[in-house]
């Protein structure tokens, strides 16, 4: 039977190994965003030994790319993307800095449910396409690097109770397998 | 001949954009409504509760139903009597577009293929629109408009079957495809295929299945049996809302087919996750 937590990031090992997939979590605290771009230019910073521009040890980041606020809005809608693009490069991140969730929508490669495993950090799932009701859960948005990427900018994000499903745990199991397997009918 | 102003064909486009982007259409609704009464897996009934929350609060706050606001696409009828007066319909329409998508504060989308910028052009952000013209007897102009994000357009394939695989080649073609999605394109979907033709006519034919109203019945009794059968297998998948194993997986299958070639069976399978943005109006 699934479980519901309520955690706060950044995340520590002691969060991330009580969770297994199918639970639910209500995520408060700090969380940075980052799609495609951004993760490339963290890779290419770590490459060159250079300080990247936020504590990735114990982070959560949110694969999203927000609309552009309301006067008055912190963030516009803010649903998570499809996460199998950041593949490439969040095994490096979990395994080298330390990150410890990723938020996003949609499968992950082996390597990404290992590197979970390794160095136990979770994938969590946030409703895709439920970028007016997620936003709602985020208190603060501030661009903390790459402004010039616009939605795809780097922005630090305070979140209260935002809403997520563990995916990936970090004992290896996969929802999108096991929840698929419990309802699939044979023709 | 009858005169059409070009202000008027940029205004119209600009509100239905901004309308579609923030209200999900009564037919999506209904198909979401009836998803989540039937769903038996708790995981996915309470994707589908927060699909159905996002739509009220969208609507009531005028906020963009998802931050993937697509590119816009538009398949438009004009008459062979209709004359825009101040500027060409296509420009009309990419104003319309750059307009609403500002206006809306919805996200440009647009970018350069290989160097990935975001592109403006002299009209504004997200352009061009995707614009698929039809040219018809008569005076009038009949657009049909749909926002289209790039997670379920992302696992969108079109083939060319042998003839001899016929309606069983298609349907497990479409199954395949939409069972390697998975949870990708958010799910539950509205698939659309598209048969015959050549291969850009499937895929186009594709497109515009996705159009249709979800809930009516295709016309055609072999295509009308078809979708039938694709909604059970598609359904057995198990990939439920969000792919986290359900039985809700898809909202409809919509079907459109052409003649073809003697030697060739074109299939398109395209995807529309269920923030299914589109309207159609008449000026
Ligand atoms: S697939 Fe649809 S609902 Fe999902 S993020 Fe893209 S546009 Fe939004």
């Amino acid at each position: 039977m699934s479980k519901t937590y309520h955690l706060t990031a950044p995340l520590s090992d002691e969060d991330t190994i009580q969770l297994k997939a199918g639970d639910i979590v209500y995520l408060s605290g700090i969380i940075y965003t980052a799609r495609d771009t951004a993760h490339k230019k963290l890779i290419d910073l770590m490459d060159e030994g250079k300080e990247l521009p936020f504590d990735v040890k114990g982070s959560v980041i949110y694969f999203v790319g927000p609309t552009p606020p309301k006067p008055g809005d912190p963030i516009g809608s803010a649903g998570p993307t499809t996460s199998y693009r950041m593949d490439s490069y969040s095994p490096r991140l979990i395994n080298e800095m330390g990150q410890k969730g990723m938020i996003g929508k949609g499968k992950r490669n082996q390597e990404v449910i290992d590197a979970c495993v390794k160095s136990k950090a979770i994938y969590f799932g946030a409703t895709g396409g439920a970028g007016a009701l997620l936003a709602r859960q985020i208190k603060s948005a501030e661009v903390i690097a790459y402004p010039e990427l616009g939605p795809e900018a780097i922005r630090r994000l305070e979140v209260v109770d935002f809403p997520l499903t563990v995916v990936n745990d970090t004992y290896g199991d996969d929802l999108y397998k096991i929840g698929r397997a419990k309802y699939e009918i044979a023709d | 001949m009858r005169e059409i102003k070009y202000e008027d064909i940029v205004k119209a486009v600009k509100d239905h954009i901004i309308y579609s982007g923030t209200n999900l259409p009564k037919d999506a609704l209904a198909a979401l409504n009836k998803a989540y009464d039937e769903e038996e897996s708790p995981v996915c009934k309470e994707v589908l509760k927060q699909l159905l929350e996002n739509a009220d609060i969208a609507s009531s706050e005028a906020r963009p139903l998802c931050q993937d606001t697509g590119l816009a696409v538009f398949f438009v009828k004009v008459g062979e009597d209709l004359k825009v007066v101040g500027g060409t319909l296509k420009d009309a329409i990419n104003e319309g577009t750059a307009k609403g998508y500002e206006e809306g504060y919805f996200r440009a989308s647009t970018c350069v293929w290989n160097t990935r910028e975001n592109l403006k052009d002299k009209i504004g952000y997200n352009l061009p629109a995707i614009v698929h013209f039809d040219l018809v007897a008569g005076d009038g102009l009949e657009i049909e408009y749909a926002a289209k994000g790039g997670g379920s357009e992302n696992v969108s394939r079109a083939t060319v079957l042998p003839p001899a695989a016929g309606r069983d080649g298609i349907i497990s073609f479409v199954k395949e495809v939409i069972s390697n999605a998975g949870p990708n394109p958010c799910p539950p979907i509205i698939v659309g295929v598209g048969i015959g033709g050549t291969f850009e006519n499937a895929a186009i034919s594709s497109k515009h299945a996705l159009f249709r109203t979800v809930g009516t019945t295709n016309k055609d009794a072999v295509l009308n049996d078809m979708e039938g059968e694709l909604m059970t297998k598609i359904n057995n998948l198990g990939i439920g809302a969000m792919g986290m194993g359900g039985r809700e997986t898809a909202l409809a299958v919509h079907i459109e087919a052409n003649p073809c070639h003697i030697a060739s069976l074109p299939v398109s399978v395209n995807v529309q996750c269920h923030s299914s943005r589109h309207t159609s109006f008449k000026l």
